[in-house]
């Protein structure tokens, strides 16, 4: 089909079993206005290239599988059009600041044991039996933390993120919005549990308000708010002698 | 794929969406001692529950009373769902969805704290609990984040189960290939849970995720467990023209109205009853209707296009669901993932401008067959979840069941498993370990290595790409066992997809690595796609009549004499189409009656006379 209009989309390939490093390599996918960057992907998979290798599955920004850097912005793929490009080419990487396994495959290891770290779990001393029906819960208690349960777990905020950066240990915007959102749950009892950990580490002092990861955040977390809340509420529990934040006073 | 390694536990589940979750925390609770493994091809969080939009039923309000779902589910379901275990869901619900509020999950609340239900199709009182239009969302990250309180749960996250390890008539594991290296791995428990969902991708337009492939069903299939009403699948009348992207049900729950090109609300056309002023405060009246079931919605809009009253769109012919009237705030608060998704994917605000939406393959009513512990008739092996079929759906699942259902039967299934595990210890584990080797072998041989089965009719040298077979596949089902159906295009559906599994033999594919390899675990998935589309089609050639979602241009009526039962398909080889017996439905104390919805209440005074 010589007149079909086609985008150029130039891939970051690596493959740890015969790659020295990375490299580019550049397709021509039919144009379709109606595509997001990750159908682009999947035609290439589909039809020209089956090594291509990628995340993905809900395509439809719930999952939090298909994030990549596209352009140099950490972007969910399903979530992006190629029209928003168009008839400019694409460059699409893996998420930065993650070591990459293959391709836009990204080692997310570290990410899991982040959210693990901050026990994001109703903690409680007296457990109800459901027999007694739900714990009550006002709309304007809802409305306290739902914002920060929103969290798909797409960790465009970590490539965003300056400190995670410099500072791979750093749990990182997603982990401490998540550990936020059970401290400001009602049916919480695990505040103090939960921030020894979450502010154990420097880089949350260190967390200037940059915001860039509430920027990036496709699903208006706002993690940059709830890292200052939960900082604001750490430095009152620490002058009530609770808390003693290792990085603080230095 | 390197050489293989042994991991041992007491039970292991396969899947990590609602139902392995659920599955895993009811063992690891209750039985600190067992070592629980979860083992997932995706995080679990990426698991497809988390699409759920709209909600999640159980009576909880006393407005509300256990009869009154049981009436809906089981009328619901034409008749063909078991009443002892509709009966056991519909008690077991409540419990459970408290349970997850208890685990965090952000129910929506009313004022008292209490809380918050909304309508839902087919349903004749308001039970359905909803976290605004993300509820499969929260309730699946609400279970994974709570499995990670419990330290006798191992997750192996992004590993492929390819096949189950059975010796000696008890299941005992499965070869799993670690993605990350494309290393095999022989994972053993002393009982088995399937938790691996549906198959919607085995239809080309679907509102199911990539990771929707029937890989549970189709490898509970081969070792001879029967997967059961196969021909019973869901097409939800509310799918985003091109993507089949998902508005959910609550949308009309909500208010919103179905009406076709000239503006018209034609569902009052067929027997769903009278509408109702949208600013009537009864608006929207219960099981009447844009609350009618989603067999009949779907159906009738087949009957509008033919009448020529749908829209044209560039994606074909579409209906207009219209919530303009519900207004911007109401939308915010209870739809707002409407809101995105419409606008993201639609281009259309749905505060100013009507939805395109049409039907669009959804949901698998049938599935593995499992009793009420979920047990399958494999020694050690269970099944939970859209993957599994109890069967409380029957011929039409009503919405807002199947995240219920998920808990309940993952719950007991878990519980039976970790009883069973504990009573049978000892298994040989040398015979699994051989078992995965020969499965790395195949895979090797099959794909990594040649990418050609040899031995076939077409010899080494033959070549087919897995998504000219698979469009194919999309193509003979979509063809010949959508909405409706006749003997012709079973037929042919039937004939094509044994070509497609032949020439499935010397599928090839471009990538000879180990490492993250795609391009392998896709085939594998072809491969559990053509097993469970070749058992739908022939389920649904041998059932001559219409009932529920199975509807039969040349059967057009219900025959319970001869068909209220439950189809199970058989595998046979690689060769051969399935077997299709038959087993009793159980009916308790609901006997068949006529569907009727537009009443506007579900069991009224006059029907409960009746049954
Ligand atoms: C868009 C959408 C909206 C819906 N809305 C609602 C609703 O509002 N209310 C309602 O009641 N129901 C709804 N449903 C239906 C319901 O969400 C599903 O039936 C249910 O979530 C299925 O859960 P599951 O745990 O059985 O499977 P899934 O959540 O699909 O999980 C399957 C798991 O199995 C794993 N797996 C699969 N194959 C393999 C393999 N080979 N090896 C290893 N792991 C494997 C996957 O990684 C995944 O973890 C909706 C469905 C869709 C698609
Ligand atoms: S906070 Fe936002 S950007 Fe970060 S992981 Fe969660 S959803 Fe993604
Ligand atoms: S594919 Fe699920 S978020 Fe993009």
């Amino acid at each position: 089909m010589p007149d079909e209009k086609t985008i150029t989309l130039e891939i970051f390939r690596y493959h740890p079993e015969s790659d020295a490093g990375p490299r580019f390599q550049s397709y021509d996918v039919p144009y379709n206005e109606d595509w997001v960057v990750l159908d682009a992907i999947n035609w290439i998979k589909d039809t020209v290239d089956g090594t291509l290798t990628y995340r993905w599955s809900c395509r439809m920004g719930v999952c939090g599988s298909c994030g990549m850097m596209i352009n140099d912005e950490p972007k969910l793929s399903c979530a992006v059009f190629l029209k928003e490009y168009y008839p400019n080419p694409i460059k699409v990487e893996p998420l930065v600041n993650f070591p990459v396994e293959r391709d836009l495959v990204i080692d997310m290891d570290g990410f899991m044991e982040k959210l693990q770290s901050i026990k994001p779990y109703i903690i409680r001393d007296d457990v109800n039996d459901t027999s007694q029906g739900e714990y009550k819960q006002s709309p304007a208690e809802l409305a306290h933390y739902k914002q920060y349960t929103m969290c798909i777990n797409c960790m465009l905020c970590y490539s965003a993120c300056p400190v995670v950066g410099s500072e791979p240990d750093f749990l990182g915007p997603a982990a401490l919005a998540l550990g936020h959102r059970y401290n400001k749950d009602s049916r919480d009892q695990g505040f103090d549990q939960r921030m020894e950990k979450m502010m154990e580490h420097e880089a949350v002092w260190g967390c200037t308000f940059v915001g860039e990861c509430s920027v990036v955040c496709p699903k208006n977390v706002d993690p940059a708010g709830a890292i200052q809340q939960a900082k604001a509420s750490a430095a009152q529990e620490y002058f009530k002698g609770f808390i003693m934040p290792r990085g603080a006073g230095k | 794929m390197g050489r293989s390694s042994t991991h041992q536990h007491d039970v292991l589940i396969i899947g990590g969406g609602g139902a392995g979750l659920r599955a895993a925390i009811a063992i690891a609770q209750e039985n600190p001692d067992l070592s629980v493994a979860c083992v997932s091809k995706v995080y679990p969080m990426r698991s497809h529950t988390v699409a759920a939009e709209g909600g999640a039923a159980a009576v909880i309000k006393p407005n509300d009373s256990f009869e009154n779902h049981i009436y809906d589910t089981v009328s619901g379901s034409d008749w063909l769902g078991d009443q002892d275990a509709i009966e056991l869901f519909v008690k077991e619900a409540p419990k459970e969805l408290i349970q997850l509020e208890h685990w965090g999950c952000p129910w929506n609340r009313e004022a008292d704290g209490s809380v918050s239900v909304r309508p839902f199709g087919g349903m004749g009182t308001e039970r359905t609990w909803f976290a605004s239009d993300k509820t499969g969302f929260h309730m699946l990250h609400s279970l994974f984040q709570t499995t990670l309180k419990y330290d006798n749960i191992t997750r192996y996250d992004e590993h492929f189960a390819s096949k189950l390890l059975v010796d000696d008539g008890r299941c005992c594991g499965c070869a799993a290939i670690e993605l990350r290296t494309g290393q095999m791995r022989a994972i053993l428990g002393k009982a088995i849970i399937m938790c691996t969902g549906g198959a919607g991708r085995v239809f080309p337009f679907t509102t199911n995720g990539a990771i929707k492939n029937g890989d549970g069903m189709s490898m509970a299939y081969r070792e001879g467990v029967a997967l059961k009403d196969m021909e019973f699948i869901q097409y939800h009348p509310t799918g985003l023209p091109g993507t089949g992207i998902l508005i959910t049900e609550a949308s009309r729950g909500e208010g919103g109205i179905l009406v076709n090109k000239h503006g018209y609300r034609y569902l009052q056309d067929y027997d769903l009853g009278q509408p109702l002023d949208i600013h009537d405060p009864e608006h929207p009246r219960k099981r009447t209707m844009e609350l009618g079931p989603r067999d009949k919605l779907s159906q009738v809009f087949i009957k509008e296009m033919q009448k020529g009253n749908t829209i044209d769109s560039k994606y074909g012919p579409v209906v207009h669901l219209d919530l303009r009237h519900l207004g911007e705030a109401k939308i915010n608060k209870n739809l707002p993932f409407v809101r995105e998704l419409a606008k993201n994917y639609a281009g259309i605000d749905p505060v100013y401008e009507p939805i395109p939406v049409r039907p669009v393959l959804h949901y698998f009513m049938g599935g593995i067959d499992t009793d009420l512990d979920g047990a399958t008739s494999l020694r050690g092996l269970y099944a939970a979840g859209e993957c599994a079929c109890v069967s409380i759906n029957g011929a039409n699942r009503l919405g807002s069941n199947s995240l219920t259902e998920l808990l309940v039967f993952g719950a007991r299934a878990g519980a039976s498993a970790a009883r069973f595990a504990m009573d049978n210890p000892d298994f040989n584990v040398a015979s699994l370990e051989a078992q995965a080797e020969d499965e790395s072998k195949r895979i090797r041989r099959d794909y990594i290595e040649t990418g050609t089965t040899p031995g076939t009719s077409s010899g080494d040298g033959g070549s087919e790409r897995i998504a000219t077979l698979r469009n194919e596949m999309h193509e003979a089902m979509e063809g010949g066992t959508g909405i409706f159906r006749d003997e012709k295009s079973l037929t042919d559906t039937c004939q094509k997809i044994a070509e497609l599994r032949d020439r499935f033999k010397i599928v090839r594919i471009d990538d000879h690595t180990n490492s993250f390899n795609t391009d392998l675990t896709a085939a594998l998935e072809l491969g559990f796609m053509l097993d469970v589309a070749e058992a739908i089609a022939h389920s649904a050639l041998e059932r001559k009549e219409s009932r529920g979602s199975h509807q039969r241009l040349d059967f057009t009526n219900r025959d319970d004499e001869n068909y209220l039962k439950h189809s199970l398909a058989f595998w046979q080889d690689d060769d051969a189409p399935p077997r299709i017996e038959y087993k009793p439905v159980t009916i308790t104390k609901w006997p068949p009656g006529k569907r009727t919805y537009g009443k506007g209440s579900g069991l009224t005074k006059q029907e409960n006379e009746t049954t």
